[in-house]
């Protein structure tokens, strides 16, 4: 790529109050130009008003997630070579699945409501004054719990699932892969209260096993499989109570 | 505890539909062979007891399944919640099991002539 080009691109912009329209720029084209960049130039080259969020540009915050060309990214981690192809343009909209605060900001307070009503909150075993529990780092349910931890909360996969957006109740992928990692957590204390809150309306049943949610994470995690987890728990404690 | 109950139910029901399902096709392929006829099924499925109790926990198990199947998806393609979702599937339900069991009993019922 050369200084002339540039690239064409279409951002999403209103509140919550608006019907979304779009605008249309032309950013510089430069190398190893990521779509924050592209992001980040309209907000300084073209129009300040553009809202939008980041911060660590490097993929650790999870705080930059939009919809790039209909699909969740990470815009800091995402090259416009990539997303650009054979496309003419490059369409950024705010996430997919939650309310728009503006622009390209969405509201995320639903996402993280349901990380609190999943019961995604540990349940100690010991106080502060007893000795630290010890962690069997090579068990079975240690490599489920260390599965999921890297989750960086950017709900990418929220965006990519089809069944919150046919199901506003629905947990969704990223609060019940937090509440299978806390189940098998060594120094969870109470694995029945995670069962109820997943087992609920729009709880862990309600997934379809489509994988949206594998597919896009930018972290290469699994929610569609800790949410199998959590099922047959779940169906392994319904057989307990009844036998 | 209550949705849990559901989805075992829609499981469970699955599990006993397989079987049925697979002797119901095998027993399609077996009767036509030679031409089908009203007689020739009456005459194995009157007054027998066997097909009686195949064929009605075969319908017991699909109205409980399909309701709940359609419960799921009314619930996300017609936004039906709560009450209206549970007796829309309820009501499902229990048609599906008049009908089948009016099948049932239609072709079991009563011995040959
Ligand atoms: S599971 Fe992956 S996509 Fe979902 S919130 Fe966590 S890091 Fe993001
Ligand atoms: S597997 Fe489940 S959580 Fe993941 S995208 Fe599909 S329905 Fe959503
Ligand atoms: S800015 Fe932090 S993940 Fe993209």
């Amino acid at each position: 790529m050369t200084e002339e080009t540039t690239i064409k691109v279409r951002v999403q912009r209103g509140t919550a109050d608006d019907t979304p329209r779009f605008d249309r720029f032309e950013v510089p084209a430069h190398d190893s130009q990521t779509v924050l960049d592209v992001v980040s130039w309209i907000q300084q080259h073209a129009d300040p008003g553009l809202t939008y969020r980041f911060a660590c540009r490097v993929g650790m915050c999870g705080s930059c997630a939009m919809m790039v060309n209909g699909v969740p990214r990470w815009t800091c981690r995402t090259h416009v070579r990539k997303v650009l192809g054979d496309a003419a343009e490059i369409e950024i909209r705010p996430l997919r699945n939650l309310p728009v605060i503006k622009d390209l900001a969405a509201d995320l307070d639903p996402f993280f409501d349901k990380w609190v009503a999943a019961e995604g909150r540990h349940h100690p075993t010991r106080t502060r004054h007893d000795p630290i529990a010890p962690v069997d780092p090579g068990s079975a349910e240690r490599a489920q719990a260390s599965a999921g931890i890297e989750c960086i909360n950017c709900a990418v996969c929220y965006a990519a699932c089809d069944t919150v957006t046919g199901n506003p109740d629905y947990l969704g992928p990223a609060a019940l892969q937090r509440a299978w990692t806390l189940f098998n957590d060594a120094k969870e204390a109470d694995r029945d209260a995670i069962l109820d809150a997943v087992t609920g309306p729009g709880g862990c049943t309600s997934c379809h096993s489509m994988g949206s949610c594998t597919a896009y994470c930018p972290n290469d995690l699994d929610p569609m499989s800790a949410i199998a987890g959590l099922k047959r728990a779940a169906a392994r404690r319904y057989f307990r109570k009844a036998g | 505890m209550r949705e849990f109950h559901l989805y075992m139910a829609q499981r469970l029901s699955a599990l006993v539909m397989a079987p049925f399902v697979l002797v119901h096709l095998g027993l399609i392929i077996y009767a036509i062979q030679g031409g089908l006829s009203a007689a020739e099924i009456l005459g194995r499925t009157q007054g027998s007891v066997f097909w009686f109790l195949f064929y009605g926990m075969f319908v017991v198990a699909v109205s409980i399944h399909a309701a709940l199947g359609l419960r799921t998806i009314l619930g996300e393609w017609a936004g039906l919640r709560g009450r209206a979702l549970d007796a829309t599937a309820a009501v499902i339900g229990l048609g599906l099991f008049a009908m089948g069991a009016h099948a049932v009993y239609a072709v079991t019922a009563g011995g040959p002539a």
